[in-house]
């Protein structure tokens, strides 16, 4: 099955355009158009065009090594791959309870991270295009661009990351691909002159935060029909929610919901996901498309990310970010809350949340504690999942006797999200394209699609691909170094 | 009034990596600002610009995988008068060349194919695919490379170290403390 525009029936006939590399984002994607005579779209792509193989060359690898590998996956968000997967560990090593300092050290590290990839994602990737509009000059569309005009806005962007990266530091023992999550709990505790260093900025941090929100509520109310209509469409939502329905990113219950927010399913426990959601194969991407088996492909599809989970929770358990949560939902009769640009805003919202979070757990003296881990009965199977700063993460492993892992299957929150971006750029195609000459500015709005879902398409590309042709790859002195085969079979 | 110099420019790319390098390179924190006074980008994942022109220092993250890899890392080579390989999947493969010792054609089975979760699944095969090579290869097996910067990722200090080297005109050294390979 596919959509309308995903398809065309004749190709052949057709006209490319090619964005590629898609740029701003992280990781391998490209898209492609078809364009009839008319320069009317036929069809539009977003490719995932790389592969690896963790899940694959996992297996085999004793089951404590995988928090610090899979991080691997992703240097934008290597917290998000640690923790969820130290979580399905837990559970192999049969901890279903963490000790109170280890859960608090866990949850610091987990929100250092969605404030320093928020505060990149809108910062470095994104806010030239929303500053300085989807079609301005090319060669002053990024970071660099922004610190000349905004100063200010580049300097408290550079400082909100760097506070998120210090708080994983600090929790981690490294910035990018930190060591403290093991299985059971963590094995770094947290020094008083390191918890003291933090909270000296803490304070600043929630001020730019709260700043950053208001300069995305701007954005909407100045130019609400651009912002609230952008490639806009409607769809259903998955994401985690605590006991209560409260906002956690850590842990909690999966909801979904459908297009109408009609309920599909509430307070799912993570160790069941594959009972509730499958995963589509199409020809033209690595990335696979999750859909909720009850509905179907064609319907089960959904976003997952800061847009999901602003519907979705009930609430947001610190003051500040709930404030702006209410704000966000109101405006406009809640024609913020289902547009791709409104990803932008709750994003933030969510930065102002972590801010909070970190400050509570600073404050909190259990968070300075020495007792780190937990035991329990070993087991064969577990399930981590996490909301992740795109979304939800699933890494679900099996380990055998030897402790020696047989099986991984992890579903990272791109993936989720990968029909909703194809949808988004279907939509902005629609919108924007039809019958046009297609000049660099027109094709950004594509890119500002995508990159409003702060996709990770390094995450995504963790699978396996197949060669369709053959290369050879001839060293500099031109003697053959490797050969790409023509059809997998021939690997046997 | 002296003329400031030209600014350097740098490209920078990242092939199969996983962007840790790049996160680790904007880990110079605020030194960024005071890098921009010497540096211009040139293609970059955090720029918009999608070819490689003339530049001074090209910066390439991760090893290759694909014959889009091999074509950019020729690109970069062409264009950039020094080529850098920064973090372990450049200089090695790194983890991603885990899979070396593996055989494709089964792995694609799994991962497309006979996975519970993906009922009915086959293996992408569209002609917009970049073909998979069936190793992953360090980049200097491909093109000739002026500099290593080990670790996974080098620390934001390794980085800095390498820039004010190169930008004072000596030849990038590093202390003990600034060589680690985890
Ligand atoms: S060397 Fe490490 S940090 Fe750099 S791209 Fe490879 S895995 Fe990521």
């Amino acid at each position: 099955m596919s959509f309308e525009m995903e398809t065309a029936p004749h190709p052949e006939q057709l006209r490319r355009v090619a964005i590629e590399p898609v740029s701003r984002v992280e990781g391998h994607g490209k898209v492609t158009l078809l364009l009839d005579d008319h320069n009317r779209v036929q069809q539009a792509r977003l490719h995932i065009s790389e592969f690896r193989g963790f899940e694959r060359f996992i297996q085999g690898r004793p089951y404590w090594e995988v928090p610090v590998l899979v991080q691997r996956l992703c240097g934008i968000c290597p917290v998000s791959h640690h923790l969820c997967a130290a979580k399905a560990m837990d559970q192999v090593v049969g901890v279903h309870r963490l000790t109170p300092t280890a859960e608090r050290l866990r949850r610091l590290m987990h929100y250092g991270q969605i404030l320093q990839s928020h505060a990149l994602h809108f910062f470095h990737l994104s806010s030239p295009d929303l500053l300085f509009g989807f079609d301005s000059e090319v060669a002053r569309r990024n970071i660099v661009g922004v610190a000349a005009a905004h100063p200010d806005i580049a300097r408290q962007g550079v400082l909100l990351r760097k506070f998120g990266q210090e708080v994983i530091r600090v929790t981690a023992g490294k910035r990018v691909h930190g060591t403290s999550a093991v299985p059971g709990g963590v094995n770094k505790a947290l020094a008083v002159a390191e918890r003291d260093g933090l909270l000296k900025d803490i304070y600043d941090i929630i001020k730019w935060s709260r700043e950053a929100v208001a300069l995305t509520r701007r954005l909407f109310e100045q130019d609400p029909d651009t912002y609230a209509r952008f490639g806009r469409f409607d769809a259903g939502a998955l994401a985690l929610v605590r006991a209560d329905g409260a906002m956690d990113l850590y842990h909690g219950g999966l909801r979904a919901r459908d297009v109408a927010g009609e309920p599909i399913f509430d307070h799912v426990a993570p160790d069941t996901y594959d009972d509730y959601i499958h995963e589509q194969v199409k020809p033209w991407s690595y990335m696979k498309f999750p859909y909720i088996r009850s509905l179907g492909p064609d319907d089960g599809w959904y976003r997952v990310g800061p847009l999901a989970r602003m519907a979705l929770c009930d609430f947001i358990p610190t003051p500040f970010a709930e404030r702006e949560r209410k704000a966000f939902l109101a405006f406009d009769d809640g024609r913020a809350a289902g547009s791709t640009l409104g990803y932008h805003w709750a994003r933030l919202i969510e930065m102002l949340h972590a801010a909070e979070v970190i400050k509570d757990l600073l404050q909190d003296e259990q968070t300075l504690g020495t007792e780190l881990m937990a035991e329990g009965a070993r087991q064969g199977r577990g399930v981590g999942i996490i909301e992740a700063p795109r979304g939800t993460l699933i890494h679900h492993y099996e380990v055998n006797e030897e402790d020696l892992v047989v099986r991984a299957n992890l579903i990272v929150s791109t993936t989720h999200n990968n029909n909703a971006m194809n949808q988004s750029i279907r939509e902005v195609a629609r919108q924007y394209f039809d019958g046009r000459e297609l000049s660099e500015g027109l094709l950004n709005h594509i890119e500002v699609a995508i990159r409003a879902f702060d996709p990770c398409l390094s995450c995504a590309t963790h699978a396996l691909g197949r060669m369709p042709l053959e290369v050879t790859l001839v060293d500099a002195g031109g003697h053959t170094v490797d050969r790409a085969l023509r059809d997998p079979g021939e690997a046997c | 009034m002296a003329t400031p110099a030209p600014r350097l420019k740098v490209a920078t790319t990242s092939l199969a990596g996983c962007f840790g390098c790049h996160m680790s390179f904007l880990d110079i924190d605020e030194r960024l600002f005071e890098l921009l006074e010497h540096i211009e980008f040139d293609r970059s994942p955090l720029t918009d610009i999608k070819t490689c022109g003339a530049c001074d220092i090209g910066i390439v993250e991760g090893g290759v995988c694909n014959a889009e890899n091999v074509h950019v890392l020729r690109e970069f080579r062409s264009q950039c008068r020094i080529l850098v390989a920064i973090g372990a999947c450049a200089i090695t493969g790194g983890l991603p060349a885990q899979r070396n010792h593996l055989d494709l054609a089964d792995c694609l089975r799994e991962v497309y194919q006979t996975d519970p979760g993906t009922p009915g699944g086959r293996i992408p095969n569209d002609p917009e695919l970049p073909l998979p090579l069936d190793k992953v290869h360090p980049i200097h097996e491909v093109v000739r490379v002026d500099y290593f910067i080990p670790g996974c990722p080098p620390s934001a200090d390794t980085i800095w170290k390498f820039f004010t080297d190169v930008l004072a005109g000596r030849t990038p050294t590093y202390p003990h403390g600034l060589i680690h390979y985890d």
